[in-house]
């Protein structure tokens, strides 16, 4: 066997080893990608308008009378607080039934903040207390919040609350505090870690997706690219980040 | 009840007027410090009804504010003579009124310790964040124009000053209006036709808050209005009036030609309970029909106190408007799935109901009390009545054209 | 006169001496540091500097996302609160004891949580 023979036959070897193991790995790869929003982000990095964190719902596979999205959401969020009336408390995702008043046909779906590309209750804040940052997320910066609630009127979601009394069981990665306006924060904390955000996690039928928008390669990219999604009250012309598939 | 012949009747009833305008205030700052240390859950007011009845109260009185200042732009800026005895009382009234109206939002704040926030950080795209700018500028441009009015020296400025105050206020109420205008989410705003009812609102109330305030203080000094220029302000009322009825058919007849917004118009004109009787009865008849009634009918509008009582009227319709408008635009579920019947845990679907708690009436009710309280001591102190020259008025025409 | 002069005398030395003699007797915070070491920067700087830092650090983390400061409130907590509270707040609490002592009123603790031993709840997930 000469030199040239041996090093082809190595190469044909080494690829062929390599292509079982990619086979053999990419199903692990796969799930690797989907159960990671994303890298963590670097110590001291800001977050990028490179990145636009979206989520897409599917309402065929979500279940009504399943919570699970919102009791993971309370958990993950420190929103333990008992309030008499319902109404005063925060809800930050809610389950809503849907029935088609001809056909009866019926849906079930979480409704949580949209993180509009152009969020009205940004548009609306008189201190700048509610913004969006640069990878989309829309969030409140409580330290300038005053609780004008200008911001809920604002919403055409009624995604946010205002926390109507003193709260001392935070989770200390969350904070949120009584006289001040909150609402979904796709769990900043955790898609900051590289993680994904809690409902997400928590859907017993994978109903939910999240990742980039502006990947193309992500997950919920190809998702998007592939299936027919609506974002609720289109007309409104916000280009949510967060979609729903089958209604 | 007249007490130029008795100063100390007058000095006690001055005194018992003030308590009971510092008792009314002092009891709403009271309620708004206990909101401000329990939070928002010991009022009515919750995540579904957001505004309630301090925002009822303190947008009547911001609205009314502007409105009143009227009197004195019709003297100043269009030079009837009429009306520019009248225009330091109205500035007053401007004054008075607009800072009772901002206590109350300023104090139902959730963070009410952060007003300095407020001031500090400025959001160029929000509405409200223009009021920063609007509410302050209106103080100061109607203090200065008082002090034209008011001060021998400054007198040939007054023109100049009224007309700076004239457009001020058109633009602030235009942003009064707009806050509900521009919010596209629900059915009962997001409409170009509230700025300028809002403007047209505000001359019909602050001109009845005007006419009742006079009519107080020339009692009070034993006095009557002369019936030419009683006349004169009693049809402009008449006017604004019907002219303000015209704007809220304009808006609630264009939500009805919107198929989407029938069930809304629905709710809020035939089927909503109390709203429907707020704005036909209280609105509709007490508000509009019965004044232009008072004020037209020749037999009634002849008789004193008519247009006194037309006037109270008005003031009971703004409030009936102000609540359907305001609370009843936010009882009624958002539209988010058109076609579908919805349910869930927080009322999508269904038709809220709002029940006010009494540190939220406590703290609406002190803005009518600060105004009170501030106009009280404010006539007292300075010479705010119109004082009319009647001779020279008759000798110019000006009663006659 | 001479005792008139003596009296005048005396009441404006008091005047001038009181400041210093109620400045001395006054109770000095009962700062108990939990874990001795090395702050983030002398104690000097921390006791001159510490709002600034952690304003800079709350803007930048909430309105740009960097995560992992240097000055973190929570960072703070982590190292500063009591043993056996488990808070920075509390009579004898790192932030309390000092905040009660300058007349310096905190609102961080309306959202933020104060204590240490609830650092682990909102760390689902994540392996360590």
């Amino acid at each position: 066997m000469t030199g040239s023979q041996e090093k082809s036959r190595r190469t044909f070897l080494a690829a062929t080893v390599a292509g079982f193991g990619a086979v053999a790995l990419a199903p692990g790869l796969h799930l690797i990608a989907l159960s990671h929003a994303g890298a963590p982000r670097a110590a001291g990095e800001p977050a990028s308008s490179k990145v636009r964190w979206g989520m897409l719902i599917d309402t065929t596979k979500c279940a009504s009378g399943c919570d699970a999205c919102v009791k993971a959401c309370n958990t993950e969020n420190g929103i333990n607080e008992t309030v008499a009336d319902a109404r005063q408390g925060s809800q930050w995702i809610r389950k809503i039934d849907l029935k088609d008043q001809k056909t009866g046909r019926t849906h079930s779906l979480p409704m949580l903040c949209q993180h509009c590309e152009h969020p009205p209750c940004v548009d609306v804040c008189p201190t700048g207390a509610s913004m969006k940052r640069a990878d989309g997320i829309v969030l409140v910066d409580r330290h300038i919040c005053i609780g004008c609630r200008y911001c809920m009127m604002a919403c055409p979601f009624k995604a946010r609350s205002l926390v109507h009394q003193p709260l001392t069981e935070q989770n200390p990665e969350v904070p949120r505090g009584v006289g001040c306006v909150e609402s979904c924060t796709f769990c900043v904390h955790r898609v900051d870690k590289g993680q994904q955000p809690a409902c997400v996690e928590a859907c017993p039928e994978g109903a939910m997706v999240f990742g980039d928008l502006n990947d193309p390669k992500s997950a919920i990219s190809l998702r998007l690219a592939q299936e027919a999604s609506t974002q609720v009250r289109a007309d409104l012309k916000l280009n949510q980040g967060v979609r729903y598939q089958g209604i | 009840m007249a007490f130029a012949q008795n100063p100390r009747a007058e000095e006690r009833m001055f005194y018992l007027l003030v308590a009971l305008g510092g008792l009314v205030t002092a009891a709403g700052l009271g309620a708004a410090l206990y909101m401000e240390h329990a939070g928002h859950v010991v009022t009515g007011m919750n995540n579904q009804i957001v505004w309630g009845l301090p925002h009822v109260f303190a947008i009547f009185l911001i609205v009314a504010a502007s409105g009143v200042l009227n009197v004195a732009s019709i003297g100043s800026v269009f030079g009837k003579a009429v009306y520019k005895p009248r225009a330091p009382l109205s500035g007053l009234l401007a004054l008075t009124m607009l800072a009772g109206g901002l206590a109350v939002i300023m104090l139902d704040l959730g963070r009410a310790d952060r007003l300095i926030v407020a001031m500090t950080h400025f959001n160029p795209t929000s509405v409200f964040g223009w009021n920063v700018i609007l509410y302050p500028g209106f103080f100061a441009i109607v203090g200065l124009y008082l002090w034209t009015l008011m001060d021998r020296a400054m007198n040939p400025y007054a023109k100049p000053a009224g007309i700076a105050a004239f457009l001020w206020r058109l633009i602030l109420t235009t942003g009064t209006g707009s806050i509900f205008g521009f919010l596209v989410a629900r059915q009962a705003y997001q409409s170009a036709v509230i700025a300028p009812m809002f403007i047209i609102l505000s001359f019909c109330w602050g001109l009845a808050v005007f006419l009742i305030v006079q009519k107080v203080m020339y009692a009070w000094n034993g006095l009557e209005l002369d019936m030419r220029i009683r006349n004169r302000l009693k049809n402009l009322l008449g006017v604004f009036v019907a002219a303000a009825a015209y704007f809220v058919a304009v808006y609630h007849l264009t939500n009805l030609y919107f198929a989407k917004e029938m069930a809304f118009e629905r709710f809020i004109l035939l089927e909503g309970g109390l709203f429907p009787f707020l704005f036909w009865g209280g609105y509709v008849f007490l508000g509009t029909l019965l004044p232009l009634i008072l004020l037209y009918v020749p037999a009634i509008s002849r008789v004193r106190g008519s247009a006194f009582l037309a006037s109270l009227l008005v003031i009971l319709g703004a409030f009936a408007f102000l609540y359907v408008f305001i609370i009843g635009g936010q009882v009624f579920p958002l539209d988010l799935f058109p076609g579908y019947e919805v349910t869930s845990s927080f009322m999508d679907g269904k038709i809220d109901s709002y029940a006010p708690r009494w540190p939220e009436i406590l703290l609406a009710v002190s803005g009518l009390g600060m105004t009170f309280l501030f106009v009280t001591i404010g006539v007292r102190i300075f010479k705010f009545l119109p004082q009319d020259d009647l001779a020279k008025l008759e000798g110019s025409g000006a009663l006659h054209d | 006169m001479t005792a008139r002069l003596c009296v005048l005398l005396a009441a404006l030395m008091g005047t001038v001496l009181a400041p210093t003699s109620v400045g001395a007797g006054a109770p000095k915070p009962n700062i108990r540091i939990e874990n001795p070491g090395q702050c983030i920067a002398p104690a000097e700087e921390m006791r001159r500097n510490h709002m600034e830092m952690l304003k800079h650090t709350r803007d930048r983390t909430l309105r740009l996302g960097i995560r992992g400061e240097k000055a973190s409130l929570n960072g703070c907590i982590e190292c500063h609160a009591s043993k056996t509270t488990g808070s920075v707040l509390g009579p004898g609490g790192f932030c309390q004891e000092c905040h009660a002592y300058a007349a310096v009123k905190l609102d961080c603790w309306d959202c933020h949580q104060p204590k240490a031993s609830l650092k682990t709840t909102g760390m689902a997930g994540v392996k360590p």
